[in-house]
């Protein structure tokens, strides 16, 4: 790991993020739709609408969030659809700790930003020009091994990302980050035992992970650009240089590409650009009329 | 308080949140006096003890509780799609959140209850086929479509209301392994109804539109929900039907019919509260039974659904298919790799040992 932001624990007044302030759920009978209600969200207690020139690194954040958001909203497109029902489970696990992180970080963008908007403002009414993901998790869902080679990806990512902003110079951050890094991670694991599985499986699943492989490589690099917003948000030690989290992550892809008996491809003739400045692929479109008719229909509803 | 102001979160909302669910739950706890009994299953039977998988039980009684679990497990499993159909246009994210969890619960669900019917010797994956293959079925209240986010709403509120009536008695079900799924079960429906309940309360509280869709709603489930519990199995109707044995061997403890009323005497204050008309004009409350009454119950259209002419039962099973159709090379994959390994480890073991 490169150059992550310094652990600065000022703001001690604050309420800390990383622990959470209700009571854990217990006994067995604590289900995933019972946690699901009673999770706090780290952010939330603090959209208070604070000096929008205090803290100018919205946009940074808006591109972690929008990214947690949007992959969150094709992982749960799998429920029903998985090729086994512990499957159905574990994506829509992922999809809800990927949400989660969003929950975590819209709020407080909404704080710093002086826009003072919440989670639905940023979920529901942004247009697609408004939104920061990178164009990796916007694709559309393609077959299991697609899904795996996408997860493996973007989670090994994830790892390397929120290890560096555990030590954001925010506390918010920190905060969002250090929950979400021990998601991640079993995040990583999954996808990883699951490209060995494929790649080290049949005939057909190893020929189906290494095209997964192939398909996904022009959609990497856009993770690790230096757009202006990370340069500022690095700059402040907030947030991580994207381009600082390369070779990390390709070795850990690499390790489980090797596992899995498959190989790590070369590199392609075209590279997806734009995500972080709102320039999107033709999917995010549709997506994005899915995930918000319902909410656009009733202006000023709540739900 | 549960999200909003008004819903009292100690008043009960369906019935794993009364007192019958606390001592159905309880029941599991007696099993101390098992070894007085022996293990002769009509004496266990007689005891209100629990059967146990590797007790000696009649072919029959083994066969009603495989359909029956298996049943109850598909309808799990068909029950995801309804709502996971809403899944990416929830209006929220704390709506999107709930409702994929609650997915999940209902896989989990289905996991459980595969796993208690395999303690009957039989496995999920012929299970899985003989739903594919309709040999077998699932509730027939999934054939139904969800039109708007209110379904959502009404799906938890009655459907799972429904159930939940259903499954509290079967947490004292004579079958050991039945009974311990239903008690986990039914409390995590508990929160299944309670968010339908919510679900609907914010809706009659916002727009017209909203009210609208929340009325529509509950005029498409209030009565395939009552038809829930299955045609009428009191008086007359009780001859010929499976009541009078599943009955004798502890499986059901209550009828169709008791269990209807209760349901219909549960929901309709709760209805009230919320401000939605149930969609009968003969409900009205009788004092001499102290209960509600409630008008006639379509049971040809409840024939016409289970025979499978319902409005999505092609649907739905067609959708089933085609996820494990689709899936089948990732589980031939992972049961090859998992035969490489176990190759690979002997290998392992065998030149340690001769190496020693």
């Amino acid at each position: 790991m490169s150059t992550p932001a310094t652990p600065t624990p000022t703001d001690t007044g604050t309420t800390s993020v990383t622990e959470p302030v209700t009571e854990p759920v217990t006994g067995a009978a604590a289900s995933a739709s019972e946690s699901a209600q009673r999770e706090p969200l780290p952010g939330a207690a603090e959209n208070t609408g604070g000096d929008p020139g205090a803290k100018p690194y919205g946009a940074y954040l808006l591109g972690l969030a929008d990214d947690a958001m949007v992959y969150a909203q094709r992982l749960g497109e799998w429920m029903t659809n998985a090729p086994q029902i512990e499957e159905d489970m574990a994506l829509g696990n992922i999809a809800l700790d990927l949400l989660g992180q969003a929950r975590g970080l819209y709020p407080y963008i909404g704080s710093i930003d002086g826009t003072g908007r919440g989670e639905d403002d940023y979920a529901m009414q942004r247009d697609e020009r408004e939104w920061r993901n990178v164009h990796l998790v916007e694709q559309e869902r393609g077959d299991f091994a697609d899904e795996m080679a996408r997860l493996l990806w973007f989670s090994a990512y994830q790892v390397e990302l929120h290890t560096g902003l555990s030590g954001s110079g925010d506390d918010v951050v920190a905060g969002v980050a250090g929950k979400a890094l021990k998601e991640v991670r079993y995040h990583l694991d999954h996808a990883s035992l699951w490209v060995v599985r494929l790649g080290d499986g049949t005939g057909e699943s190893h020929r189906r992970m290494q095209a997964a492989l192939e398909r996904v490589l022009p959609h990497l690099p856009e993770l690790f650009d230096d757009d202006e917003a990370s340069v500022l948000a690095a700059g402040l030690e907030v947030g991580v240089l994207p381009s600082t989290l390369h070779d990390a992550v390709v070795a850990r892809v690499a390790r489980v590409v090797e596992q899995a008996t498959l190989r790590l491809p070369d590199g392609s003739r075209w590279r997806s650009r734009g995500g972080r400045a709102g320039i999107h692929s033709r999917p995010m479109g549709s997506l994005l009329a899915e995930m918000q008719h319902i909410a656009r229909s009733h202006p000023g509803a709540t739900w | 308080m549960y999200g909003n102001d008004v819903i009292d979160p100690n008043e009960p909302l369906n019935a794993a949140e009364t007192a019958d669910y606390d001592a159905a739950a309880e029941h599991d706890d007696q099993r101390d006096g098992r070894d007085a009994v022996g293990d002769d299953f009509d004496a266990l039977l007689a005891a209100d003890q629990r059967i146990e998988p590797r007790d000696a039980m009649p072919d029959d009684y083994r066969e009603t509780l495989i359909r029956q679990i298996a049943q109850h497990a598909h309808s799990e499993i068909i029950g995801m799609q309804p709502e996971g159909n809403w899944i990416t246009r929830a209006p929220s994210l704390r709506r999107k959140a709930i409702l994929i969890a609650k997915v999940q619960d209902e896989a989990g669900h289905g996991l459980y209850l595969y796993s208690a019917a395999e303690t009957l010797g039989i496995d999920r994956q012929e299970l899985l086929e003989r739903l594919h293959d309709g040999k077998q079925k699932y509730s027939s209240i999934f054939n139904y479509p969800t039109l708007t986010w209110a379904d959502c709403g009404a799906i938890g509120w009655l459907v799972d209301g429904a159930a939940i009536m259903n499954q509290v008695p079967l947490c004292r079900c004579s079958y050991g392994p039945y009974a311990r799924a239903m008690v986990r079960v039914c409390k995590e429906e508990s929160f299944h109804q309670r968010q339908g309940f919510e679900i609907l309360w914010n809706l009659m509280r916002g727009t017209e539109s909203q009210k609208a869709m929340a009325q529509d709603a509950a005029d498409r489930w209030w009565w395939p929900a009552l038809a829930m519990f299955g045609p009428p199995d009191t008086g007359e109707a009780a001859k010929g039907g499976h009541t009078e044995q599943s009955m004798a061997w502890g499986i059901k403890r209550f009828s169709n019919d008791d269990l209807r009323q209760k349901f219909v005497d549960m929901m309709v204050p709760q209805a009230e509260k919320l401000g939605i008309v149930l969609p009968d004009p003969e409900l009205r409350w009788n004092d001499e039974r102290g209960h509600w009454d409630f008008g006639e119950i379509d049971w040809d259209e409840f024939w016409q659904v289970l025979r499978g002419d319902g409005p999505c039962n092609a649907e739905r099973i067609e959708h089933r298919r085609r996820a494990h159709d689709e899936g089948a090379w990732v589980r031939e994959a992972a049961n090859a790799y998992a035969a490489k390994q176990a190759t690979r480890e002997r290998e392992q073991q065998q030149q340690k040992e001769s190496a020693a």
